[in-house]
């Protein structure tokens, strides 16, 4: 690798050849701005069009400006960031991007996240000295992302996280010129569209063009309502970033907090979706080892590997891009889902009310839940089992709207029965935790040996394809974990392939699994946010008492006083599901 | 989006171009070439069989049919006509020769008339600027045209 010797600022710095003049400043502590660059090195995302120019700086002997995110550094380079010429034609570029975008910072759901806001405010930019035409594009709301394009700086980084990282190939930019616009094809709204509502476009969008549908409003409406009771669920992730949201350190739990604000938000019962997920793994671990058992006999009529279902963004891809494969996930239902439909029928008896009074409020890193909850199969007489689903993002407004010093709570528990959960259900916010956690039982009940040590650290990690074997006590179990739907992709066309050796496959949609979620606080392209979630959600997991599903007393109570076993008629009826062929394109309309 | 059907045999055929392309990905804007060469223009179905056997995704394909003003989306009547806005084109009066078709036509840019005869569209520069102001009807090019001449051009059809 060679060496090369650079001077920015007056500052000498050595860097390896190919590194560029932005990543050779930030080395040394010199932050040039930037606003279409964007750079995720763990998760396999780099958008750097260089189009905005944002980053220019001046390079001795060069007679242009130079895009920093775009220049590499060269030997002897000597490069200045902010002279008095950078400085205007940086500000002019801003003036040029504001003059066509929408002054309306006061009510954009992303003020106050807004990367051009940033930019703007650490300009100093008071006055816009251009005016010309303004874009105009028709708005487009589909069940869980809102896209305002009039407020797009055609950064393209939805363009590249949907295409790259992704593989949906939803958007593109279209049409040339002052029209050009990034759209899905024909320019159709997303929802007739194989979009995933994954919000990976969202997680990454500088601006206000893309954010999520807000449902705080419904929320606070089932809470007012005397007649409903309104239970609330809240998924692993969550408790692993919402303090964020509030100022605190990634990787900040909160559980504590986050119930004592959701029980003086209103809600009458405050859940887990982690019980939900100790569930799950009863049913999928219990259908897992059924499949396996029949493959093992030689039924051929078994498939592997089985795949998991947690993540609906990853149910919606595979329907959509994989329709020939739709018997091979597991047909368990969503943490989420099975959570709606238990508390709409055990728990609505316990009550003694009727499903239609219970309101099934939500909390999720992920804006396709918001989607999956209003899927057909998921609705019993138009009533859903889910009835309302909103993101971290939009329960921090909720709390901040209700006047909640959320730093100074103390901590509260979950309430019972629906509350208590495992380590293993804690472990489902993140990539490799629902396998690991599928291990933990499906170990105990297959080999009826007491599990020693827990944590499977084989399983864990962040890489976006990861391949382990574990021992089932002489059988040896090929496990594969991808995160990142271009990653399931891969493995997917294995399977179709007929060359897979997994045995059993944990996907989940999104880059570092739901604690990277579309719905997460924003954390403006730093994978180290990512990081330090993952290892709160295991620091959650190992404080447990209990770290084994089937060991969760409620969930024993569960079915003993109601479902009966795993994959009952009853556990079949209310917990598991089936795929549906989604159509293409031309057949969508 | 309006519905298209296009015959099976043609269908075929376009399979065929992307074939003759080893359905190579980079090579979309040549397969988009001949796929209007064969229909006329690209309707949503057959932007979305070319994806398919270049395994690109559509919106892709249809950012690029978006991106260069040659690709159209809408059928073209039987004598295309195409009016160059390229510099030296304008300079020397092609605005007031593009008015005059549509005031004789009775079209704007990028429709076709209702008899199907006629459409009519912009494009820069077809590398006669010495002829300037140019147009094209089908593959035949006019030179040094006036708006004067417009009635006769049209009347040759």
């Amino acid at each position: 690798m060679n060496i090369i010797k650079l001077i920015i600022d007056d500052k000498p710095v050595v860097v390896e050849q190919g590194t560029t003049i932005l990543e050779a400043a930030k080395s040394i502590g010199i932050k040039i701005p930037s606003l279409c660059y964007m750079k995720m090195d763990d998760l396999n995302f780099e958008n750097k069009p260089g189009g905005c120019r944002v980053c220019v700086i001046e390079v001795e002997g060069r007679r242009n400006l130079a895009p920093a995110c775009k220049t590499e550094c060269t030997e002897g380079m000597v490069v200045k960031t902010h002279t008095v010429r950078v400085i205007n034609a940086r500000r002019t570029v801003v003036e040029l991007i504001l003059s066509d975008h929408p002054a309306e910072c006061l009510t954009c759901a992303k003020s106050g996240e807004c990367e051009l806001q940033e930019l703007a405010q650490n300009l100093g930019i008071r006055e816009i000295h251009y005016t010309g035409e303004q874009s105009h594009y028709k708005g487009d709301q589909s069940p869980a992302i809102i896209r305002e394009m009039d407020k797009c700086i055609m950064c393209r980084r939805c363009e590249t996280i949907c295409n790259e990282v992704q593989t949906v190939g939803v958007l593109s930019a279209v049409n040339r010129g002052f029209e050009s616009v990034v759209a899905p094809a024909f320019e159709m709204d997303l929802d007739h569209s194989v979009c995933t509502y994954c919000g990976q476009c969202v997680a990454v969008c500088p601006t206000g063009a893309l954010t999520e549908r807000d449902y705080t409003w419904k929320v606070i409406e089932a809470l007012v309502d005397p007649q409903k009771t309104v239970v609330v669920q809240t998924a692993p992730a969550v408790r692993a970033a919402l303090g964020e949201a509030f100022g605190m350190e990634p990787g900040t739990l909160v559980t504590g907090k986050m119930v004592s604000a959701l029980k003086k938000l209103g809600f009458d019962y405050v859940f887990d979706t982690d019980f939900a997920a100790d569930l799950t793994i009863m049913e999928e671990g219990t259908e897992f080892l059924d499949r396996l058992t029949r493959y093992l006999d030689g039924d051929k009529s078994v498939k592997l590997p089985i795949l998991t279902s947690c993540c609906p963004a990853w149910v919606k891809f595979f329907e959509h891009q994989f329709p020939e494969m739709i018997d091979i996930p597991s047909t368990a239902k969503s943490p989420q889902q099975m959570f709606g439909a238990i508390a709409k029928s055990y728990f609505a008896k316990k009550l003694n009310k009727k499903r239609e009074d219970l309101v099934v409020v939500s909390v999720m890193p992920c804006l396709a839940k918001k989607y999956e909850c209003t899927r057909e199969e998921f609705a019993i007489n138009g009533d859903a089992d889910v009835n309302v689903s909103i993101t971290t993002r939009e329960l921090a407004r909720l709390i901040r709207n209700a006047n909640i010093d959320f730093a100074s709570l103390d901590d509260e528990d979950f309430d019972q029965p629906l509350g208590e959960s495992t380590g293993a259900g804690v472990i489902f916010g993140t990539t490799g935790g629902v396998i690991e956690a599928a291990v933990r039982t499906a170990y105990e009940l297959h080999t009826g040996k007491h599990l020693e040590k827990v944590e499977f650290e084989e399983l864990r990690g962040m890489e976006g394809l990861r391949k382990a074997t574990v021992d089932f006590d002489g059988m040896k179990l090929n496990i594969g974990i991808a995160h990142g739907l271009g990653n399931a992709r891969k493995l997917l066309e294995d399977v179709r392939a007929g060359k897979s050796e997994f045995h059993a496959i944990e996907i989940m949609a999104c880059p570092g699994g739901c604690i990277g979620g579309g719905g997460q606080p924003y954390h403006h392209g730093n994978v180290d946010i990512l990081k330090k979630r993952q290892k709160a959600i295991y620091r959650e997991d190992a404080g447990k008492a209990i770290r084994k599903s089937h060991e969760n007393p409620f969930i024993q109570e569960l079915y003993s006083e109601f479902l009966g076993r795993p994959l009952s008629d009853l556990s079949h009826e209310l917990l598991h599901t089936h795929y549906f062929n989604r159509k293409k394109l031309s057949e969508i309309e | 989006m309006a519905k298209v059907k296009i015959p099976v045999n043609k269908v075929q055929e376009l399979r065929v171009i992307c074939k003759k392309f080893n359905n190579d990905p980079g090579e979309l804007i040549n397969v988009l070439h001949e796929a209007q060469n064969l229909l006329g223009y690209l309707p949503a179905e057959v932007q979305e069989i070319v994806a398919e056997e270049l395994n690109v995704s559509v919106a892709h394909v249809y950012g690029v049919v978006t991106f260069y003003s040659f690709f159209s989306m809408l059928p073209k009547g039987k004598h295309p006509i195409s009016i160059c806005m390229g510099t030296a084109c304008y300079v020397r009066g092609a605005e007031k020769v593009l008015e005059e078709f549509k005031r004789r036509l009775d079209i704007k840019v990028g429709e076709t008339t209702p008899d199907g005869k006629f459409s009519l569209s912009c494009l820069r520069c077809v590398g006669a600027c010495g002829l300037a102001p140019v147009i094209t009807i089908g593959e035949r090019v006019y030179g040094r045209v006036s708006p004067e001449d417009v009635k006769k051009i049209l009347d040759e059809y």
